[in-house]
């Protein structure tokens, strides 16, 4: 079971999560930015950090570079994609995920424990959870408030596409709570907080992010 | 040689915290009369020559695909000399 890690200039967590792809029992294949090679990877992850200095906007740069040109394509075909933080951010820039990552409301950059509810369990990357656990997983970016217009706002708690929701006080003002969301199809999905971060206690505040990983390996078995 | 200037504004129903900063520090300094200050981004793009229609045609077509997210900010582009 092959998934892949994208490197992009200013990646910082592909190699968390290459460990937590190989922790959860798959095999890890490293990806690079400059090439539209997807190596026979039957699901991609786009890994947090600050890729091409968040210049311009967070992942605005990142959405044009030639993986992304066969990363976009694949998704549109039901290729599994989860995108964390940074990744996350490239996936709106990508139009794969509707809305925008902007400034937290507070100005600062926020690195916190924090709980979530699974709101979806309808994704190949939440499959293993139950609907409504909540989970506590790393948070830790500078612009993680999700916007989008009421009508998008509508459209995703309509068709259950929120996938991730703060629990308690907001962390950055995001619109309900939003933490995470998927596509129609539910084969790409965006997260905030960070499930590689959180995949043993020796280094992370639990194990409960771990799922996102043994959900997709389960998910490419059974295919 | 001419300029021609894209001005990106996040829209005006999105939050703009860094805005709202400028705003709070401007009466700390004794600066009285905003209101309310939204904070943009300007792009000086150099070409030879008086820009032709194409050339700004082609220069919204990036100002709407790279230079700005549709999603969240408005842009407008216009010719300095």
């Amino acid at each position: 079971m092959r998934i892949g890690v994208v490197t992009f200039p200013g990646s910082l967590d592909d190699r968390s999560a290459l460990r937590a792809i190989e922790l959860a029992g798959g095999v890890a294949v490293p990806l690079f930015h400059g090439t539209n090679d997807l190596k026979e990877v039957q699901a991609v992850i786009l890994p947090g950090g600050f890729s091409y200095g968040d210049y311009l906007r967070c992942g605005a740069i990142s959405r044009f570079s030639p993986i992304m040109e066969s990363i976009i394509l694949a998704a549109e075909h039901g290729f599994p994609v989860l995108g964390i933080c940074n990744g996350f951010q490239i996936l709106c820039e990508s139009h794969l995920l509707p809305g925008a990552l902007t400034r937290n409301a507070d100005l600062h950059f926020i690195c916190a424990d924090q709980k979530v509810s699974i709101e979806s369990t309808n994704t190949p990357w939440t499959r293993g959870y139950t609907k409504g656990q909540e989970i506590v997983i790393p948070i830790k970016n500078g612009e993680g408030s999700f916007q989008c217009s009421d009508e998008t706002l509508k459209e995703l708690e309509d068709e259950g596409r929120v996938v991730l929701r703060y629990v308690g006080k907001n962390p950055n003002g995001s619109r309900n709570l939003i933490a995470g969301i998927s596509n129609k199809r539910g084969n790409v999905v965006g997260v905030m907080p960070h499930p590689e971060q959180a995949i043993e206690n020796l280094t992370g505040p639990s194990e409960d992010g771990l799922m996102f990983f043994s959900s997709i390996l389960k998910e490419m078995v059974s295919k | 040689m001419a300029i021609i200037v894209v001005e990106v504004m996040l829209k005006p129903e999105i939050l703009d915290p860094q805005g709202q900063a400028v705003a709070s520090a401007l009466p700390r300094l004794g600066f009285t009369f905003a209101n309310s200050v939204r904070q943009g981004k300007r792009f000086e793009i150099e070409v030879a020559g008086d820009p032709t229609a194409e050339q700004i045609a082609e220069v919204e077509k990036a100002a709407h695909t790279l230079l700005s997210n549709p999603v969240i900010e408005n842009f407008v582009v216009k010719v300095e000399k």
